[in-house]
């Protein structure tokens, strides 16, 4: 059985592998195009526009703008990266995104940094926890949500050679990073990280550390866990999610977004489908967030360590 | 291959007859509108786009046209057929089950002419300015042409479009309003005006043509200048005075027929208007 115990000697915004993908993307391929609505430093965007001005587009503030300015630059060959915070580049200008980029089978990659409570003191108007959502209900877009620097950064890479929508949602706060450059990143392929036998804990971001964390406790006390990330919530990679739980027999699935609408939901289709079997779905219970600090928040919302213990042993009372 | 005139004429009129017979056969559709954009989009793409025979979508080395209020749809696929991107016995398909020719335009069946789906208003300005910034990028000198409706400029997007593109000196992008004065719901002045349009306009750094959307010289003289005013460095708008349902007397001037279609006898007037020049689809 392999079972790796994750570390970390670093931590660092999940952004900051946005930024450095693109900055890598942009040097290997001059189709890569990079817009910005007046977030060019959060979004870290800023070594980007430096190395290639003529291919940095600052929008200001204007996302509906964005988002079609976007849809019009892939009609010429562009691959347009754009960049502002989630909540921004989704239920802002969910209608531009739904006709001008998905209806219309667009190749833009839309970059959405601050994603989720871990935004922190900004609070609820910026913290959008619904992003998930409305990004995976749109026919035909990839919806990405990466564990770390490293894994942000493969993902932002991965995108430059991939054809069609998609929607990368990172974060603000600095996290650990616990997966090495040299992983392989697929999109729409899940990566074991734990082999178990009792449970199957699927996660996704930020959440992907909490659920590793939470292994290490219940490891201790006897229970195996298999902890799996899923990086891409569509397309969903099924026949991992079926052949963890098949020897598991039963699920937890952890997310720093409302339950109602994110990657829970999308396992519970396959699951409740193909292979009904007890499952809890952590993530923010149909609530907005409020303003704190980034762990503090965690822990009000239930989306901490300890939490995702108790639920690992109340869905195996279930078992 | 510049068409004369009366030419332009000829086929304005197998247009409107196009535009009736679709949305009569489907009893559905926009006719108003489509009716006032006949002459001027036959105009532009029978005499002054810069078109490739073949549909390609990245529209590399060529002029690009863009409907952002798509519910006009009818005129702009007759238009696309006649100009040859497509075989217009496909036109009696409008807005059947299984059609390319969807309620308003898509890309998705992949009908040839069109680069971006448009419907939902407020956003082909935008793409056009999109599709303008990639061709200066890939070096093309061609000239990103698009059409937006004057209700349409109640929406937001377009303003923060049009400060955009003259920040940004977008010197290869010819936007027109279709100014018809109707929208669903009554006369735009009275609904919500566009007050000063002209110098609205101005004052966002945009360059502004008046023209006169159903005289085939003005049309042509005011897209001339248009191509000649974006060497000075700022985009080009053109605020061209149109007819809601022009060509089909009972529907002209009226919001009524922004998408209602005719019945059997209002469908016979109107074809008795428009004679059959290049033959129906």
């Amino acid at each position: 059985m392999n079972r790796k115990e994750y570390t970390y000697k670093e931590k660092k915004d999940t952004r900051s592998g946005f930024g450095d993908g693109l900055l890598e993307l942009g040097k290997n391929n001059r189709e890569v195009v990079a817009l910005c609505a007046d977030l060019t430093g959060s979004l870290k965007m800023g070594e980007f526009k430096n190395e290639f001005p003529e291919r940095f587009f600052q929008i200001g503030i204007a996302e509906a703008n964005m988002m079609g300015i976007a849809a019009g630059l892939t009609i010429g060959g562009k691959i347009p990266f754009t960049g502002t915070f989630a909540n921004f580049s989704t239920g802002r200008v969910y209608d531009q995104i739904r006709q001008s980029i998905a209806y219309s089978n667009k190749n833009v990659k839309i970059c959405a940094s601050h994603a989720g409570i871990t935004l922190g003191e900004d609070g609820a108007t910026h913290q959008i926890l619904e992003d998930i959502g409305m990004m995976k209900m749109l026919p035909g877009m990839t919806v990405i949500n990466p564990c770390d620097y490293n894994q942000t950064k493969q993902a932002t890479i991965a995108l430059g050679s991939h054809t069609g929508p998609a929607y990368l949602r990172f974060g603000r706060p600095k996290w650990p990073i616990f997966t090495n450059k040299s992983d392989t990143f697929e999109i729409g392929k899940g990566i074991k990280f734990i082999d178990g036998n009792d449970i199957s804990i699927f996660a996704t971001g930020h959440m992907v550390w909490q659920a590793l964390e939470a292994e290490k406790i219940l490891f201790k006390m006897g229970i195996s866990c298999e902890v799996i990330n899923i990086h891409t919530i569509k397309p969903l990679d099924e026949e991992l999610i079926l052949k963890s739980v098949n020897k598991t027999r039963c699920a937890i699935s952890c997310e720093e977004h409302n339950i109602v609408g994110g990657l829970g939901e999308s396992i519970s289709r396959v699951l409740g489908e193909k292979l009904p079997v007890p499952l809890k779905i952590i993530g923010v219970n149909d609530s907005f967030g409020e303003s704190g600090k980034p762990l503090d928040l965690l822990v009000k919302y239930k989306l901490d360590p300890e939490t995702i213990k108790k639920s690992v042993l109340e869905v195996l009372e279930r078992k | 291959m510049s068409k004369q005139i009366k030419e332009l004429e000829d086929i304005s009129s197998q247009v409107r007859r196009d535009i009736v017979r679709m949305v009569h056969k489907v009893q559905s559709g926009h006719p108003g509108g489509s009716l006032g954009c006949t002459d001027f989009l036959v105009t532009l793409f029978f005499n002054v786009m810069k078109r490739k025979k073949s549909f390609k979508m990245n529209g590399k080395e060529e002029d690009l046209f863009f409907l952002s209020n798509g519910h006009i749809s009818p005129v702009f696929y007759s238009v696309l057929s006649r100009a040859g991107y497509f075989d217009k016995k496909e036109l009696k398909t409008f807005r059947e089950l299984n059609s390319r020719l969807q309620g308003h335009p898509a890309t998705h069946e992949g009908l040839p002419g069109i680069r971006v789906a448009s419907g939902s208003l407020g956003q082909g300005l935008s793409v056009a300015i999109g599709a303008a910034q990639a061709k200066k990028l890939n070096n093309d000198d061609n000239i990103i042409y698009v059409l937006l409706g004057d209700g349409e400029m109640q929406e937001g997007q377009i303003w923060e479009a049009l400060m955009y593109a003259a920040h940004n000196k977008l010197d290869n992008i010819i936007a027109t309003i279709d100014y018809n004065g109707q929208q669903i719901d009554g006369k735009v002045d009275e609904v919500n005006s566009l007050t000063n349009i002209k110098n609205k306009l101005e004052s966002f750094g945009w360059k502004v043509f008046e023209s006169d959307g159903h005289d085939y010289s003005n049309i042509l003289k005011t897209l001339e200048n248009s191509k000649k005013s974006l060497k000075k460095g700022s985009p080009v708008i053109n605020i061209m005075k149109t007819i809601m349902g022009k060509g089909v007397d009972f529907m002209e001037n009226s919001h009524k027929w922004h998408g209602i279609p005719p019945n059997d006898e209002q469908l016979k007037i109107a074809l008795n208007q428009n004679k059959e020049t290049l033959g129906d689809y």
